[in-house]
Order: C-alpha cells, then structure tokens, then sequence
C-alpha cells in the first residue's frame, strides 16, 4: 500500500540502462509524466552523491525533486531517497520518500524493477518491510470499485 | 491544509498496517456491517483489544460506529482508503509513462551500440 513497483523489461543492456538512469542526458530523455520538456538534471552518482531534476509538464506546470543517492551499484542496483522541491504532490510536501532500481540481466536485455516507498511514517516503513502490498492493493480496489458504483447511483 | 491532508494518508497506513485490523475491513467490505462481538469472534485476541482495535480504525475515519441499544454496529467508510489509492495511483501514472520513454530511449541507445560493432 505504501510502496509502488513497476517492471519493465528493456531490450537493452543493464549498462546502457544504468547510463539512461543516472546520466543528466539519459534522464533528460524519459524523465516526467508526459511529454513536457526536462529543464535540467544534476546527479552525482556515489553514495551521500545528490541529484536534482526539474521538469515542465505540458499544461505549464513545473515540478523539481531531489534526493541523495544511498545505495549505487554500477549496472546492477540504484536506490536514492526523494522529495519535491517544487510542484509535485501537494500532500508530499516535506515528505521523504525512497526510490531503488533494481536492474536484473534477462537474455532480451534488461528486467528493471522501480519501487517507490513512502517512508514519512514508521508504520509505512514497517509496512513495507512486511510485504502485505498485494493483500492490501486487492482490497483497496474492491473500495474503488465500490466507489464507481457509488458514482454511478448518484447519476 | 497540505500538512494536514498529509497527516490524514499517514493515519490511514498506519491503521492499515495492523493485520488484524485488515481483517476487520476486509471483513466490513464483504458485509457492509457488524456488531462489535461478532467482528472479535474470529480473533483469539479478547474483546478489550479488539475495541482497541476499532478504536484506531475510527480515528482513521475507516469505520463508523453506531450503537442501539446495547449493541454496537460498525460500518465501513471507504473514503480514507480511496485518497491512500489516489496516491498511488498518482505515482503509478508518473513512473509508468517515465519509464515508457526510458525504455524506448534505451533501447535505441542499444541498437546503436549494435550498429557501432559491426
């Protein structure tokens, strides 16, 4: 519940994957939701290293985040904590979150696992050191979908 | 007002985090309500830390309680519930298009270190 994962599997190698994710050019290239422009990337790639990256979205908006690198493993493993600087999630403010990249050699290229994790609170650090996020997520949507009909009996 | 919305999703993963109090939601999503007893009947744990328990899920604003006569009902309120799943969903949004593009930028990145080697 506190903690998001995506996988992707690249057809590209672990190396030029890595490159994509910590380099000012690669991460001006992907960065951002929608196709609004990069406005910079700084990174400083080693452990208590910073990044910093600004991006504009196409309704004008413009969003920066930074965090440090803690844990850096060259074409391997990629973890940095993560806050809004500008823009972002409102009910973020302040909040320190951790993002990791794991990158896992497959025989098409790459498998790169995101995780994103809420960690203001202890108890969202315990959470997602338990592991119940499927459990939850599963419950979670039935409330959504409860909500639809909700929306839908209002009309 | 952000500190305190922000305040409001931290209570309700910390309500969340309790698989006891999982079950009791999941338990209220299947029968919209109970009574108090019943709800501690599956537990081992006894009635005092079962109200506990709703206690925490109440200030969370994920139950409403209801008392006639001497039974008390518990309902699910599913609105915290939703804004935690707003959040991740913003971030799902964000990420999932992100790295769309990183892959895509990879991925041309590598066919032209192919076409390098040849």
């Amino acid at each position: 519940m506190t903690s998001l994962t995506l996988v992707r599997q690249i057809k590209a190698r672990p190396a030029i994957v890595f490159e994509a994710l910590t380099t000012p050019e690669g991460i001006a290239r992907w960065w951002g939701p929608d196709a609004g422009p990069v406005l910079f990337a700084e990174t400083d790639v080693r452990i208590g290293g910073r990044f910093r990256v600004r991006f504009r979205m196409l309704d004008g908006t413009e969003h920066e985040s930074t965090g440090e690198y803690l844990e850096v493993e060259e074409s391997k493993r990629l973890v940095m904590s993560w806050q809004w600087t500008t823009g972002g999630e409102p009910d973020e403010a302040g909040n320190l979150s951790r993002l990791s990249f794991d990158l896992e050699p497959i025989d098409s290229g790459t498998e790169l696992t995101l995780t994103h994790a809420r960690l203001k609170t202890e108890a969202s650090r315990v959470s997602h050191e338990q592991g119940w996020t499927g459990a939850i997520e599963k419950l979670a949507h039935r409330f959504s979908d409860a909500s639809a009909e909700d929306h839908h009996d209002q009309t | 007002m952000v500190n305190y919305r922000a305040s409001e999703l931290d209570r309700t993963f910390a309500a969340l985090v309790d698989p006891t109090r999982r079950a009791i939601l999941a338990r209220l999503e299947r029968e919209e309500s109970a009574s108090v007893s019943d709800l501690a009947r599956p537990f081992v744990i006894k009635l005092p830390a079962v109200m506990k328990h709703l206690d925490v899920l109440d200030e969370a604003g994920l139950i409403i309680r209801s008392k006639k006569g001497r039974t008390v009902t518990v309902h699910l309120r599913p609105d915290p519930m939703r804004e935690a799943m707003e959040w991740l969903s913003r971030y799902e949004r964000f990420w999932s298009r992100s790295l769309d593009r990183l892959a895509t930028y990879a991925e041309s990145k590598e066919a032209e270190a192919r076409r390098k080697k040849r």
